[in-house]
């Protein structure tokens, strides 16, 4: 019992703000947060400009806005910016050099990975598996080169998982074809708490985390494309297995105990606190989110096929709902709050859905004016905090208001 | 008496100044001691602060240990030198500039510590970096070479006839990135002289090659097939569907890409080895550069320089940098080449690209 309750206090997170954003779709990796308010009208309230390319969502912690963005003939620039929400000015900037491969597919970038935070230290993940630990102003708390500890983790397209904090554990997902990994790495000292052998397969998506209830343990979430493992995140021991396959690149959500993992369309499964494997709720290809990631709000999950068609069903039964075809492509993953979600194509056209509409609705629309000339494009996914929307591109961050 | 009187403040200036000295080289010591998974963080972050708080004369002690412990610990360094500077320049304080350009002349000093004290003068004074820039036109580091040879296209492309031409070759003897080679030849083909870009780059083109051995459910790559036992090129060996013999092939492809399917016909689930021998003038450091989306493995003188088993996610030049030291004369690689069984169409590709060349990509070429 005793061990049981360490365990529980050990992996509680460091209590965040409730405007904070602190990884790849916010909050529980929900891509939604209670408090946040989606404008159904946004105009553009300020942009700071990026030296370099990137897909890594912002991620934000008070006033602080982190990014990260990589420069250079190669990439082989990484950078850490730090601005104020208020106003876009920069509170401060870190560069690190790639210590891995930077190759990657010319589409993404080896700033792929969105940052993380437990609320006192910032992670920051990249491509080239570097990953450095700051601490909110700026000061350097440790380094990794984790392809200069294991020469063969890359991936020739790029990698691209987002690391999660879950305790005192950052989780590393750094799998890939030859020498496949996920790692829990010590928040505080950079150090390895366990090492996991995965799948050598490429693995895009991003870890979940999943509780039985508010009062238990976290369970962290891996998913490969041989399907779902339940991790506990201090030991890093195998507590369950679901073995009926997963994206690759598209990630799971969790609501109300139970995972939407993508797939075989989506499967709803409840895990087991006997470690046995996760009970199947339901299953639907109605919904079928191919690379981008579905998220849940009041009550349906919403997922992008392929063709931009925005497709919705009830999270308790599965039963497909109204389906919206919006302007596509889409790379980046919608969010939502207040019944609407914000979606936005490579283009930068910023979408916004009002999921209360009977069928759904267009609410509203903004053209990002991106760098003209270039071939920027957007394919990361918003990130929410009280009134604002932030987004990044391959030249900019930019705040959205009312 | 007066004498004494200024050389006694002196004295004590000086005495003060010590343990500055100390405490500085105490925390780069403990930076550059950090390794491999993590070790040293603990200590080195205390140590990253607390430098940091030194100052800019902390800055040529970062530079004096960087470039010898490692990549991982170079972005310690860098990392502290970049906040030193920051934080300077915020506060208007002057950064060491006429020390920091003293040590980016000074060729002896780490490669990747006379890149950073590059990117700081370029932090603190664009304008000295710009005076500086174009006399790095040759230097040893990669980089720094960059900026040098951007001046020089340009001004090239100002150019017509017979003198863009000769400004197009000055910039092709300097120039040692892909893209910037490319834009060179472009424009040189324009101008009607073909670039050998095999030869400036160094790739080898001559190979005996043997196929197919198996790789069924990607098995071969590693089972030692008789290449890897043994190079002897007029042997026959058990295949997967029967005997194999060694083949002379020379490679047509302007980047060197030797392509098995050629002399194999377009086969799935097999391993092909192709061999060379380099003749090198001189005993010498140097790096195998590879580009290849199949499973490989290569061998310098019958020890394994790296491996990788991953299949059709991307080919590019110098996609692998393997660091090796070659002999004197004649030099063996060898290349294992292993193919899948994927049937899409982006799955054909069966094929290496490999060059010799020095850290700045500079091409080493046989000395016969």
């Amino acid at each position: 019992m005793k061990r049981l309750l360490a365990f529980s206090l050990a992996a509680l997170p460091f209590p965040l703000a409730a405007a904070d954003w602190p990884q790849f779709r916010g909050p529980d990796s929900a891509g939604t947060v209670a408090d946040a308010t989606i404008p159904a009208k946004p105009k553009i309230d300020w942009t700071a400009p990026l030296p370099g390319r990137g897909l890594a969502s912002p991620i934000i912690i008070g006033k602080k806005v982190f990014v990260t963005c990589s420069s250079g003939p190669k990439q082989e620039r990484l950078h850490v910016f730090c601005f104020d929400s208020d106003d876009g000015k920069k509170f401060w900037e870190r560069q690190l050099k790639a210590t891995g491969r930077t190759m990657s597919h010319p589409k993404t970038s080896i700033a792929a990975c969105t940052p993380c935070s437990d609320g006192k230290r910032v992670f920051a993940l990249f491509s080239s598996n570097d990953l450095a630990a700051f601490d909110l102003d700026g000061n350097l708390l440790w380094l990794r080169g984790l392809t200069v500890d294991y020469p063969n983790v890359s991936n020739s397209l790029g990698m691209a998982s987002s690391p999660l904090v879950v305790g005192e554990t950052l989780v590393t997902v750094i799998e890939n074809d030859s020498e496949s990994y996920t790692v829990g790495i010590d928040v505080k000292t950079g150090r390895n708490l366990w090492k996991l052998e995965r799948p050598k397969a490429a693995n895009w998506s991003s870890p979940v985390t999943w509780r039985a209830d508010a009062k238990s343990a976290p369970v962290v979430v891996l998913q490969s494309s041989k399907g779902l493992t339940g991790v506990d995140p201090v030991t890093g021991s195998v507590l369950w297995n679901y073995n009926e396959g997963a994206s690759t690149s598209s990630s799971s959500v969790v609501a109300q105990g139970v995972i939407y993992a993508p797939s075989n369309g989506i499967t709803a499964l409840s895990p087991k606190a006997d470690g046995s494997a996760p009970e199947r709720v339901w299953r639907s290809n109605q919904v079928n989110p191919k690379t981008i990631s579905p998220v849940i709000l009041d009550g349906k999950i919403f997922a992008f096929n392929s063709a931009g068609v925005l497709a919705s069903a009830e999270i308790k039964s599965g039963d497909a709902k109204w389906k919206l075809r919006l302007t596509g492509p889409f790379s980046g993953s919608p969010v939502g709050a207040n019944g609407r979600l914000i979606c936005v194509n490579e283009k930068g056209l910023v979408q916004i859905v009002d999921v209360t509409a009977p069928e759904g609705a267009l609410a509203g629309q903004l053209q990002l004016p991106l760098k003209e000339g270039s071939k920027e494009m957007v394919l990361s996914t918003p990130a929410l905090s009280g009134k604002n929307v932030f987004i990044r591109t391959d030249s900019a961050l930019w705040r959205l208001g009312e | 008496m007066l004498s004494r009187l200024i050389v006694l403040p002196a004295t004590i200036a000086l005495a003060s100044l010590a343990p500055l000295r100390a405490a500085v080289e105490d925390s780069v010591k403990t930076l550059a001691a950090t390794g491999r998974e993590g070790s040293g963080n603990e200590a080195a972050s205390a140590a990253w602060k607390a430098v940091v708080g030194e100052g800019p004369h902390a800055l040529l002690a970062l530079l004096a240990a960087t470039g010898k412990s490692g990549p991982v610990t170079d972005n310690w360094l860098r990392l502290a030198a970049d906040a030193i500077a920051d934080a300077a320049l915020h506060a208007k304080q002057p950064l060491p500039l006429a020390e920091l350009e003293a040590f980016l002349k000074d060729t002896k000093n780490a490669d990747a510590a006379r890149q950073l004290a590059f990117d700081l003068i370029a932090k603190a004074d664009a304008a000295l970096a710009e005076k500086i820039e174009p006399g790095l036109v040759n230097d040893p580091v990669q980089e720094l070479r960059r900026g040098a040879v951007a001046r020089l296209i340009a001004a090239a492309k100002a150019r017509t006839g017979d003198d863009a031409k000769g400004a197009y070759l000055h910039a092709l003897d300097a120039v040692r990135d892909e893209d910037q080679t490319n834009e060179i030849a472009g424009a040189l083909k324009k101008l009607g002289m073909t670039v050998d870009l095999a030869k400036h780059f160094g790739f080898l083109m001559k190979w005996d090659v043997i196929a197919p051995f198996d790789n069924t459910n990607q098995k071969g790559f590693d089972t030692v097939f008789p290449p890897e036992r043994e190079v002897k090129t007029d042997a026959e060996y058990d295949g997967k569907a029967g005997k194999v013999k060694w083949k002379t092939v020379e490679s047509k492809d302007e980047r060197g890409k030797f392509d098995f399917n050629k002399p194999f016909g377009s086969l799935k689930g097999v391993t092909g080895y192709a061999v060379t021998t380099f003749d090198s003038a001189t005993e010498r450091e140097a790096e195998l550069r590879l580009g290849c989306k199949n499973g490989w493995k290569v061998w310098l003188n019958g020890e394994l320089l790296f491996s990788r088993d991953e299949y059709h996610r991307g080919s590019q030049m110098d996609q692998y940098k393997m660091k090796c030291h070659l002999k004197k004369g004649a030099n063996t690689i060898l290349v294992k080449c292993c193919q899948d069984e994927q049937t899409e169409q982006w799955t054909v590709e069966w094929e290496f690209q490999l060059r010799v060349c020095d850290s700045t990509g500079a091409a080493i070429l046989a000395a016969k």
